[in-house]
């Protein structure tokens, strides 16, 4: 692990509130060390910010492990930056180059509103999950867990899907913003697995309807979602999303 | 400071455990069952705060809601999945016995109280190890996808401190699975309604009215406004406290600050020295360094720990032959190996290190090695396994951990102390249950490997809402809104502190603050400990929290957005929350578990004193310049007898 330093060049965008006016900020960072991740070199900007008087930059993080999904940023234009299947948190420094100028936003979505910064409200989300994403049972009513085997094969997919985390990349990196790899993935999940089934066909419709309703926009299959996400989610969810869709439309008898 | 300044030791009704008696297999179904229950009708006229939204606190606040109460969620994230339960890798415990190796409620009862160093209550570990498969069942109803065999059932694999195959995972992110599943329950509720959910809250004060807990004063970190919230119970279920270390491998924001000030208003913290620095660590890299990452401890399954025979030995791992490692847990641990418990093989990597024998650029690491597995197994069944694991670590050492061994070195991980409760989960507060890492009940002394999602969810699925329940229907509780005077005085406290952080206004940054009080607590208060280095760190301590309210700059206002207020908030009160772990570390005067102290070993080896020191120490909050009063609760062993805790034969 051989150590070198970066001089940067950032300009970040700041925005005081949800409705006020953002704008690029030009800051120099020198001596950052490679070994640090992408938001310890924010970190040490925001420790120098703070010295100077300046108010730090907002951005939320919080595992820094790459599995809570909380932080994300616009790196470069690149949703969670330059590598493949990483979280910001989990950027490290030596992929920039000395002198580099970057440049950070936050998650660009009409869905997602500015909350400061480069932090963003992604309740949204949470109201998808509400419409459907889960399995109707109480604490207590489970049955035996052994009692309902299922294939490999399909737990390993249903594993697949259900690693999302919910960070938002796929719709920052999507041009219509559309949020239909994170709700593929749920509906995956749950449809795969035979505990879904009761609910499966009442779930991708809610789900949707409630996708849509946020004002998330459709999708075009230009797979700039697979390419973004940090939690190796792949468009085959989104094609199961719209079987399922399609499926539930012509059969349910709701 | 002296023990005997340190105040008188007593045994008080204060910390009455409440634990049924008779046969142990039946105590938590007799308690159930002489329980007073809330009519059906009635549930709906109650309103529960759940603050937190990990494993504990979001499957409670999903039961009881499915129950019929009212319940209000609160979490400082942005959402309630992404609470820091979901960091968890590697597992859950359970006593299914599927692997048919001879486990049994029994058993996982049995390793929990030895894997604790027969510092945790007999009653509290057996109910933990009955409900364990209620949980499995729970999940797996929920969707939750565990790893599974080639027929359809689950799989299993061993953790630490255990024989037996009894750990339910998915891949290397079982937390996230778990936290998913209550995560999903809890967004069920919140669409019925019966749960009002508040992300992006802090907790900042506790109400008492009428001496039970109605209340609490929450920051709502967007806009900066004070509100305050009212109900008939309290459920705190905010995590530990590691971050005091600094350096910690929880997430940023994991904090005691809830904690904390319910400490403050009457809820006593118990056992604060029981830490556990878990082995399995990516070793500190520079001074800007913001965390540290866990590498679970399930790699312990396959990778072998070793550092070479030679003192200073710079070559690198894959030019040391065989004959110049050593292996020495095998060594040392021959009847577990690699599998000891965390606390053990803890401090023999700091034993090595020290003597010498460490590696990498600071000398502070050991090596974690897969060669032999991947030779045997083949890598593929190494990626199925831990996949993810290698390409975190890939990702942040730019090391491949297929071609060479990964470093690893022991970081502060989880705590086992935390405020006092009895058997219902209820603290020295009535009304206020505290349940997951929040509280100090199952784990002793150390917490064993895949117990911590176990006991999450076992208290918030399956314990607190009997409990809370049972309060609510056996007590008369006088309406308490947001204009009772106790609720507005408690705004207001709030408010006047919030103003002070702000106007202090000196040169140094909250997270300068919390490093330099992390260095003094590593220093002095972590894997090894003596009185004399506790004294001195109480001292240090003192002297930090003056500078701190003399000199930290906190910047921006109340009324935004501030993650700094946020941070400085958390700062001054891990401060306060330091010494005092200092002060339960000085008075203990043993070492058990994760609670080293050097004056008190054999052989490098942790000596127990069960004529003095079995039981649980509780902190009484006696004011801000106060000495805190500590009490004990004597720990009862009826069913096992502590024994000396060996892991080599």
């Amino acid at each position: 692990m051989s150590t070198g330093k970066l001089s940067l060049t950032l300009k970040i965008w700041r925005q005081s509130g949800k409705d006020q006016p953002g704008q690029f900020k030009t800051y120099k960072l020198h001596d950052v060390n490679t070994h640090m991740s992408f938001l310890e070199m924010l970190d040490v900007l925001n420790d120098q910010l703070i010295r100077q008087g300046e108010e730090p930059v907002a951005f939320d993080h919080d595992c820094r492990e790459g599995i809570c999904g909380s932080c994300g940023m616009m790196i470069n234009g690149q949703a969670h930056g330059p590598d493949n299947e990483t979280t910001t948190c989990q950027l490290h420094m030596r992929r920039f180059r000395n002198e580099e100028t970057i440049v950070i936003e936050p998650w660009r979505a009409k869905s997602f509103p500015v909350i400061k910064d480069l932090a963003v409200d992604r309740s949204a989300f949470d109201r998808i999950v509400q419409a459907g994403g889960y399995i109707s049972i109480n604490t207590g009513n489970a049955p035996e867990a052994n009692s309902v085997p299922v294939p490999k094969v399909d737990a390993d997919l249903a594993f697949n899907a259900a690693a999302c985390i919910g960070c938002g990349a796929c719709v920052a990196a999507c041009k219509n913003a559309s949020a239909m790899l994170f709700t593929s993935a749920k509906v995956t999940q749950f449809a795969l697995l035979p505990h879904g089934q009761p609910e499966r066909k009442e779930r991708v419709l809610q789900m949707v309807a409630q996708m849509d309703e946020e004002g998330f926009g459709a999708c075009t299959n230009t797979n700039e979602c697979q390419a973004a996400c940090p939690a190796g989610i792949t468009v085959e969810n989104i094609a199961r999303l719209n079987r399922e869709y399609m499926w539930a439309t012509l059969t349910s008898r709701n | 400071m002296s023990l005997a300044e340190q105040d008188t030791f007593l045994t008080s009704s204060r910390h009455n455990s409440n634990a049924p008696s008779g046969p142990l297999e039946s105590r938590w179904t007799k308690h159930k069952n002489e329980m007073e229950l809330v009519a059906p009708n009635n549930k709906r006229k109650f309103n529960i705060i759940v603050v937190g939204t990990g494993l504990a606190g979001g499957a409670a606040a999903a039961s009881l809601a499915e129950m019929g109460y009212n319940v209000k969620a609160f979490c400082f994230q942005d959402s309630a999945r992404r609470a820091h339960s979901i960091a968890a890798q590697g597992g859950i415990n359970a006593a299914k016995n599927y692997q048919n190796d001879g486990d049994s409620v029994w058993r996982l009862f049995k390793d929990t109280i030895k894997g604790g160093d027969f510092r945790a209550r007999e009653s509290n570990v057996y109910r933990l190890a009955e409900v364990s498969e209620n949980i499995i069942d729970q999940c797996v109803a929920q969707g939750v996808p565990f790893a599974r065999e080639y027929g359809g059932l689950l799989a299993n694999r061993t953790f630490g401190g255990s024989l037996v195959s009894r750990t339910f995972y998915a891949r290397g992110q079982t937390g996230q699975q778990l936290l998913l599943g209550a995560y999903s329950a809890l967004m069920r509720q919140t669409s019925k309604g019966k749960v009002k959910m508040f992300a992006r809250r802090e907790m900042l004060d506790l109400v008492v009215a009428d001496g039970a807990a109605r209340g609490i004063v929450v920051r709502n970190l967007v806009t900066g406004e004070l509100e305050t919230h009212t109900a008939h119970a309290v459920l705190l279920c905010t995590g530990g406290y590691g971050n005091a270390f600094y350096l910690s491998t929880n997430a940023k924001g994991s904090n005691v600050t809830a904690a904390w000030r319910c400490y403050k208003r009457g809820a006593d913290f118990a056992n604060l020295c029981f830490t556990q620095i878990h082995p399995t660590c990516i070793p500190v890299s520079g001074d800007y360094q913001s965390k540290l990452t866990l590498m679970s401890e399930s790699l312990r399954n396959d990778g072998r720990v070793w550092v070479p025979k030679n003192e200073h030995d710079t070559r690198p791992p894959t030019q040391i032959p065989e004959s110049e490692r050593d292996y020495y847990l095998e060594r040392r641990y021959a009847k577990y190996g690699n599998m000891v418990p965390r606390d053990i093989a803890s401090r023999a990597a700091k034993e090595r290190c020290d003597a010498g024998y460490g590696v990498g650029e600071t000398g502070l690491a050991v090596y974690l090695d897969f060669s032999r597995a991947i030779q045997e197994q083949g890598e593929g069944t190494i990626t199925a396994k831990y996949g993810n694991l290698f390409h975190m670590y890939n990702k942040i050492m730019d090391q491949n951990p297929y071609k060479t061994p990964m470093m690893i070195y022991p970081a502060v991980h989880y705590t086992m102390g935390g405020l006092w409760v009895d058997y219902n989960l209820q603290s020295t507060v009535p009304g206020l249950f505290v349940l997951g890492e929040a509280n100090f009940s199952d784990h002793g002394a150390n917490r064993l490997g895949a117990s911590a999602l176990m006991q999450g969810l076992a208290d918030g699925y399956f314990v607190a809402p009997y409990t809370v329940s049972n309060y609510l229907a056996s007590n008369k509780l006088s309406e308490v809104k947001e204009d009772h005077p106790a609720a507005k005085n408690v705004l207001v406290d709030t408010r006047n502190y919030l103003e002070k952080l702000l106007s202090v206004n000196g040169r140094q940054t909250t997270d300068a603050m919390h490093r330099k009080l992390g260095k003094i607590l590593w220093e002095y208060c972590g894997m090894a400990r003596n009185a004399q280095g506790l004294q001195t760190a109480i001292k240090k301590i003192q002297d930090l929290k003056t500078e701190f309210w003399n000199d930290v700059k906190i910047m921006g206002s109340g009324e935004d957005f501030n993650q700094d207020l946020e941070r400085g908030g958390r700062v001054a009160d891990f401060i306060e929350f330091g010494e005092l772990m200092c002060r339960d570390a000085l008075a203990r005067e043993e070492s058990c578990g994760g609670h080293f102290r050097e004056e008190h070993s054999m052989d490098g080896e942790a000596k127990r004193d069960d004529a003095n020191f079995s039981h649980v120490a509780a902190w009484q909050y006696q004011g801000p310049d106060a000495v805190p009063i500590r009490h004990q609760e004597q720990l009862k062993f009826e069913f096992v007898t502590p024994s000396i805790r060996s892991y080599s034969e």
